[in-house]
């Protein structure tokens, strides 16, 4: 039995033996630290008596067979030195493309256990857990893992090109390994009981395990295989795995519950049949978002039958709340003037809001006028796609922003876009201008009678867009058609 | 709100994202003092639900303009809101990297304002880390459609992989549930990256040293099972984007039912199943010459859920069965159900040497009672009638195999 203690020892002595010409059944290797009985040892070190060979007199083999001896020389087998010499003594002995052979039983024991151990290196450079500790030196990070084989001199080096400026050291029941900077100090082994008790950033770490979690998929024995358990005493985010899997089918069932009892939006609300009169007796009833829980009423569109302008508001405010119609309070007002100013009688046209349910806040005695929620714009936006369809008007006005991005899209900006024709989903003629409430707030007259004339004239260019311009005279004949 | 409660909350936002690969960038940036990059991607972890956790996968904030309806951080959505500042990602990216819990930063973010803005910010993260900490380890960013192409340009420069969601597999699907994306914009984005990634590779083989451009590639993902689009269309969808648009990756993402979804959507549990059956599609088409015609047909659009694509192609082909592995070509090997690629070109370079038998195939960890009815050894040959029998189906229905399904799992 010879006696080797790395890999380097063993091909100084395989070189002796093959050079000797002693065949494998005539030689055995064993090291010390496989813990086996070994028998017959020769006295003294290991590694005596070896002679210096340079590298260049190893026999010839092919490039990989190196590599993947030193591989295997890591693995936990203790029959890994006599496969390694009875391989090479096959290569240098008539076979020299044994390695191409994947399915000789000697090529083969020897593919399992290199990937066996390329494995557990791969999984040591994955699983190892530095924990941050004040040492002599400031901040050192330690890590305590165990390994399934010896593969701490293949992954360190790997640590020092990731951390060249941390000092770390990894323990392993075996061997460690210190990097002070700039050169690795390979060590004994360390019992678990010597490794550093924890770290502040592990509650972190486990706080993002837990979170990036899905609880709708559950694939255990994936995770399984793919960190095994006897990995996970040194893995301080599996130890939530347990209440990640009580929870999950309670979060799970809690996604589905919130999902069927969220009002949807107004589409399932929808009469079959749609006319103006269907459709606002629909709307009634609609629940397609919370609004109508604190609403008075559903206030929708009114006008003309035949209207070819349709102009589009936010919502209704206080005024319209109660009374059930829109534009009735100031800022139907402020329209009313605008439309007649521009030659539009209002009795042609159709107004209606983006959202049907008016939204607000106490304030004191009184109901504050709210932004509509997106949730609401979308939710309600099935009502406004029918009356649009049912009446197919040639032009739609969007008065202010909610209006403009309900109608236009999110991108729609009224200070930039206001006065324009263009193209939207809904209608091929869209054009967006001021809310008459904008108007009402303007910070002084001049600016309230310059926003007012803005409107008057984007109404006029919503009234000349109608037919190519045929303009006034056929609304006018529309009223009575 | 403190760093615990932001990371609970933009973690959890960003877990619907599939990808989390950090493999890709063959060397580590010169001049790093912490982290690397070496070619292979490392999982750190694993959580229940059998997906790695290579990255430190995150948003910069899940408040967003859009209102995507498959998408748990859209307008609508009543989930709580928090926003990182660069600051904190950096340093929570340095701490996790420097316990080893992480291979880097996968950082996507809500839109805010509007897309150059919310570019900017991520593209600050990538270049703090890089310029100011020598941080060399990876980095994925998700970039905004309809940023500058400075940004990108940028994004690129500091980013090891950058990826656009495609999102959905169709442009009907898009219209559907994200009216405010539009596809051009993301092919757009796709193309762009795609001239600068081949600008820098040009660059650097005529002998510049162009600085890094992406040099993990770019990927993408869509969503399958939120509309009725078919598997041939998704497949088609992703051919066309590893095709022209040379996407490194195109993942698949089972759309998982997620808190106060849109009612349009399927409250249901993820299908799981036709996500790796896309999968072992893509990787047929890929890497084992199939064409997708042989896989979905307009008559039967989508795939078998109950055996694999090319199980199912081999029953449909029974004629060309049993294949002999001491003669056939690469081609058709790769075609006997039950063998990879790695098995294949072990197969050729040994059965130079020796006549293959059994045994061997059996060696090399072929899923023998499987294989066995399509292969014909030097010692073996099925018998005929048996893959005429319609009982076989049943007998080669394999559990959705859990080892290959670790081939799309890994980093």
């Amino acid at each position: 039995m010879l006696l080797v203690h790395d890999f380097d020892d063993w091909r100084r002595t395989a070189r002796r033996q093959l050079r000797d010409g002693i065949p494998p059944e005539e030689v055995h290797f064993g090291s010390e630290e496989d813990h086996q009985p070994l028998l017959d040892l020769p006295a003294g070190p290991p590694g005596q008596n070896h002679e210096h060979v340079p590298p260049g007199m190893f026999p010839r083999v092919p490039a990989g067979f190196l590599e993947t001896a030193r591989s295997v020389a890591c693995h936990s087998d203790r029959h890994r030195w006599d496969l390694l010499y009875r391989v090479l003594w096959r290569l240098t002995h008539g076979e020299p493309e044994l390695l191409d052979v994947a399915i000789d039983d000697d090529v083969h024991r020897l593919h399992l256990m290199e990937r066996a151990v390329s494995r557990d290196a791969h999984k040591a450079k994955a699983f190892v857990r530095f924990r941050r500790i004040e040492g002599d030196h400031g901040d050192e990070y330690v890590a305590w893992h165990r390994p399934d084989h010896r593969i701490l001199k293949l992954v360190a080096p790997f640590f020092s090109r990731r951390f060249p400026e941390m000092r770390w050291s990894i323990l392993t029941p075996d061997e460690s390994v210190l990097w002070d900077g700039r050169s690795l100090h390979y060590g004994p082994g360390v019992p678990s009981s010597e490794a550093p008790e924890g770290d502040a950033l592990e509650d972190l770490w486990r706080t993002y395990y837990g979170s990036i979690f899905n609880p709708a998929r559950i694939k255990l024995k994936t995770m399984k295989r793919e960190m095994p358990v006897r990995h996970w005493a040194t893995l301080p985010e599996t130890q939530v795995i347990p209440q990640l899997l009580e929870d999950a089918p309670g979060r799970v069932a809690a996604m589905h519950k919130a999902t069927a009892n969220q009002p949807r939006s107004a589409a399932e609300f929808l009469p079959d049949r749609k006319t103006l009169k269907t459709l606002a007796a629909a709307a009634d009833h609609c629940k397609g978002c919370e609004l109508y829980k604190d609403a008075t009423q559903t206030v929708f569109g009114e006008g003309s039958k035949t209207a070819r302008i349709v102009l589009v508001g936010e919502q209704p405010g206080d005024q319209e709340d109660l009374e059930g119609h829109p534009f009735v309070g100031p800022a139907g007002r402020v329209l009313d003037e605008a439309l007649a100013e521009a030659g539009i009688d209002r009795e042609d046209v159709y107004v209606t809001n983006a959202v049907k349910h008016f939204h607000w806040e106490p304030r004191g005695e009184r109901r504050l006028h709210k932004k509509p929620p997106a949730r609401a714009m979308s939710a309600c936006r099935p009502w406004l796609e029918a009356e649009v369809a049912v009446l197919q008007p040639e032009v739609v006005v969007c008065l202010g922003a909610t209006a403009a991005q309900s109608v236009v899209g999110r991108e729609a900006k009224v200070t930039r876009d206001r006065g324009r024709i263009m193209r939207s989903a809904l209608c091929r003629q869209t054009l967006m201008t001021w809310h008459p409430s904008a108007i009402l707030r303007a910070p002084d007259a001049t600016a309230r009678e310059r926003m007012r004339m803005e409107l008057v004239n984007d109404l006029r260019t919503a009234f000349q867009a109608m037919s190519d311009g045929a303009g006034a005279g056929q609304l006018a004949t529309s009223g009575s058609r | 709100m403190n760093v615990h409660e932001k990371l609970a909350i933009l973690a959890d936002a960003a877990k619907y994202d599939a990808s989390c690969a950090s493999s890709g960038s063959k060397s580590t940036r010169p001049g790093s003092r912490i982290g690397s990059t070496e070619g292979m991607g490392i999982c750190h972890s694993y959580t229940p639900d059998g997906r790695c956790v290579s990255l430190l996968k995150i948003l910069l904030t899940n408040y967003c303009i859009y209102d995507c309806q498959y998408c748990v951080n859209r307008i609508t959505s009543d989930v709580p809101r928090a926003r990182f500042s660069t600051d904190e990602v950096v340093r929570l990216t340095l701490e996790f990297y420097r316990r080893n819990y992480i291979e880097g930063l996968f950082l996507s973010s809500g839109i805010i304002q509007d897309a150059n803005y919310t570019m900017e910010h991520l593209v600050a993260v990538a270049r703090t880390l890089r310029v100011e900490h020598g941080y060399g380890g990876y980095i994925h960013l998700k970039t905004i459609p309809r940023a500058s192409g400075e940004l990108i340009a940028e994004a690129g420069r500091w980013a090891d992989r950058i990826s656009v969601n495609i999102e959905l597999p169709t442009e009907h699907d898009l219209v559907q549930l994200a009216p405010e994306k539009k596809r051009s914009d993301i092919e757009q984005s796709m193309t762009d990256i795609k001239v600068r990634i081949d600008a820098q590779r040009d660059d650097r083989q005529a002998g510049f040293s162009a600085p890094p451009f992406a040099p993990a590639g770019q990927s993408t993902q869509m969503i399958v099972g939120a509309t009725p689009t078919p598997d041939a269309d998704i497949l088609a969808t992703a051919h066309h984007l590893y095709s022209r648009r040379k996407m490194r990756r195109v993942y698949y993402s089972a759309y998982s039912p997620i808190p106060h979804a849109d009612a349009r959507l399927p409250a249901q549990t993820p299908p799981l199943v036709r996500e790796h059956r896309l999968y072992q599609a893509d990787w047929l088409l890929r890497f084992y010459g199939f064409q997708l015609e042989e896989l979905v047909t307009p008559a039967k659009p989508n795939l078998d859920l109950d055996v694999d694509p090319k199980l199912a192609w081999a029953l449909h082909h029974r004629e060309q069965f049993p294949v002999d592995v001491n003669r056939a070509d690469r081609e058709m090997l790769l075609r006997i159900p039950g063998l990879g690629v790695k098995t294949v070109d072990r197969i050729i370079v040994s059965r130079r040497h020796r006549t293959l038998r059994a045994d061997d195939l059996r060696k090399l960890r072929v899923p023998w009672s499987r294989v066995q009815h399509f292969v014909a050894t030097a010692d073996h040959k099925p018998r005929s009638q048996l893959l005429e029998c319609p009982q076989l189906v049943r007998k080669l229905h394999p559990k959705v195999s859990s080892r290959q399904l670790s081939l799309f799992a890994e980093a």
